[in-house]
């Protein structure tokens, strides 16, 4: 007989779909806007090309006298598509089914302040299927990140149409370093959570298969 | 630390990324790809033509801020920019126009011009702003008889360099032919007799030594367009 389940982690078909989405679209967005940040740095340093998106840069020299900058832009403003379909899929699915309700709240600086310390001295337990402060707070912060993109991603594709925003964000140049700020932070936040889930991979099962169990003889997580 | 199907884990994961990144060249490049891309680039064209408008004026700024040296950009070096000669010079008119008699450079500057201080913005990210006189597109496309109820406007350089827009931008009070820059005529280097300034798009539209203006219901291909760049590229 099996040890009885102590934990249960279920994830609704949508928001697989919606998160996946989201991973792939991120996985996209990043390495060609590297590329293209690559064209024109903000900031002394340039990201190694292994890392971007947008061709081998001397097949497209060959074929368009372009180091890649155009495949780079054709794959950002596909992706784009991806992420906001996914996005949206998200927060809607979040809100509508009461998710966000359930999983992220409440939260407030006490209480991520108090598991903070807690994961950082190793004392943090992980619960199957129950999200600690700093997870939520982090799952919040990364929605709105990407909600941050999509308003300096704007700013900066449309800075006539839509100049208010590009004003709002301290002009074009402006947008720019807050594109890169909020990308800078999403990429922080993937780092911190695939190594979280390789730590814990039920959470990865879940997330794919819809439904992970812990049982009383093999806790989840340490 | 790790068990096994940890170790299996961790190299899935990285065998994801690698697919993604490392390989990103075989992806991008594969004629699939190109295509899906293209096709995306298309719907995008579409996007940005609604989100558009002939009225909303690009932002402008004061004179002080306008750039005097501005930065030269093409796929060749300044000294192998086209040298036009004044007296010698004609601009050729094509398609959809009444009367496609050629302009000598006396009557451009004849025509009626105004001034803007705008941003000019890169698609390789920088940006720069600068002052600019000419006639509206507009006011010419109206003096030479073209039917403005027409798609786009197309143009060609000296330098073989070809680009087109809408006909709605084309029309647009900002979109000038920019026979000074700076107060001053504007310079060889910068596309002497005039360059086509459009505040409304990407810079790579704002064509330099145009030669040939034509009216059209066939979208006119691009330089850059051609190259995977974005058509309509707009801002």
């Amino acid at each position: 007989m099996s040890a009885p389940v102590i934990a249960e982690q279920r994830h609704h078909f949508l928001l697989r779909l919606a998160h996946w989405s989201q991973a792939l679209a991120i996985l996209v967005m990043v390495g060609s806007g590297w590329r293209i940040y690559n064209q024109e740095p903000i900031f002394p340093f340039r990201f190694p090309v292994e890392l971007t998106l947008g061709g081998g840069i001397k097949q497209t020299l060959s074929r368009s006298n372009d180091p890649g900058v155009a495949n780079a832009i054709a794959w950002h403003f596909a992706g784009m598509w991806l992420l906001l379909a996914g996005f949206l899929l998200f927060v809607l699915y979040g809100v509508l089914s009461g998710h966000f309700r359930r999983a992220y709240f409440p939260v407030g600086p006490k209480s991520v302040l108090r598991d903070f310390i807690a994961a950082a001295t190793f004392r943090l337990p992980h619960t199957l299927g129950v999200y600690n402060a700093v997870q939520r707070a982090l799952y919040i912060g990364v929605l709105a990140a990407v909600l941050m993109m999509f308003v300096s991603g704007l700013a900066i594709w449309k800075p006539v149409q839509l100049a208010w925003i590009t004003f709002l964000l301290g002009g074009f140049q402006g947008a720019r370093i807050v594109h890169f700020m909020f990308m800078a932070a999403i990429v922080g936040f993937v780092i911190v959570h695939v190594a979280l889930v390789a730590i814990v991979p039920k959470t990865l099962q879940s997330m794919v298969l819809g439904r992970a169990t812990a049982r009383a003889h093999a806790p989840a997580g340490e | 630390m790790l068990d096994l199907p940890r170790r299996h884990l961790l190299r899935g994961g990285l065998s994801l990324g690698g697919l993604t990144f490392l390989t990103g060249c075989d992806i991008s490049d594969t004629d699939a790809v190109q295509r899906a891309l293209a096709a995306v680039s298309r719907w995008n064209d579409r996007v940005q033509a609604a989100l558009f408008s002939g009225t909303r004026l690009a932002p402008t700024f004061d004179e002080r801020l306008a750039v005097k040296d501005f930065r030269y950009n093409a796929w060749y070096p300044a000294e192998k920019a086209p040298r036009l000669d004044a007296d010698t010079y004609r601009l050729r008119l094509g398609g959809l126009i009444a009367d496609k008699r050629p302009w000598m450079v006396r009557d451009l500057h004849a025509l009626p011009q105004e001034s803007q201080v705008t941003r000019h913005v890169c698609v390789e990210g920088w940006n720069m702003i600068g002052k600019w006189s000419g006639t509206p597109l507009r006011v010419f496309l109206e003096r030479v008889g073209a039917d403005t109820s027409a798609r786009y406007v197309g143009y060609e350089c000296a330098d073989g360099y070809y680009e087109g827009m809408d006909m709605a931008t084309a029309l647009h009070p900002q979109t000038i032919m920019a026979f000074s820059q700076s107060d001053a005529a504007i310079k060889q280097k910068h596309g002497f007799p005039f360059k086509l300034r459009i505040p409304t798009k990407l810079g790579f539209k704002n064509a330099k030594w145009v030669t040939t203006i034509f009216v059209t219901n066939t979208q006119p291909r691009g330089f850059w367009p051609d190259r995977g760049y974005n058509w309509f590229s707009g801002i």
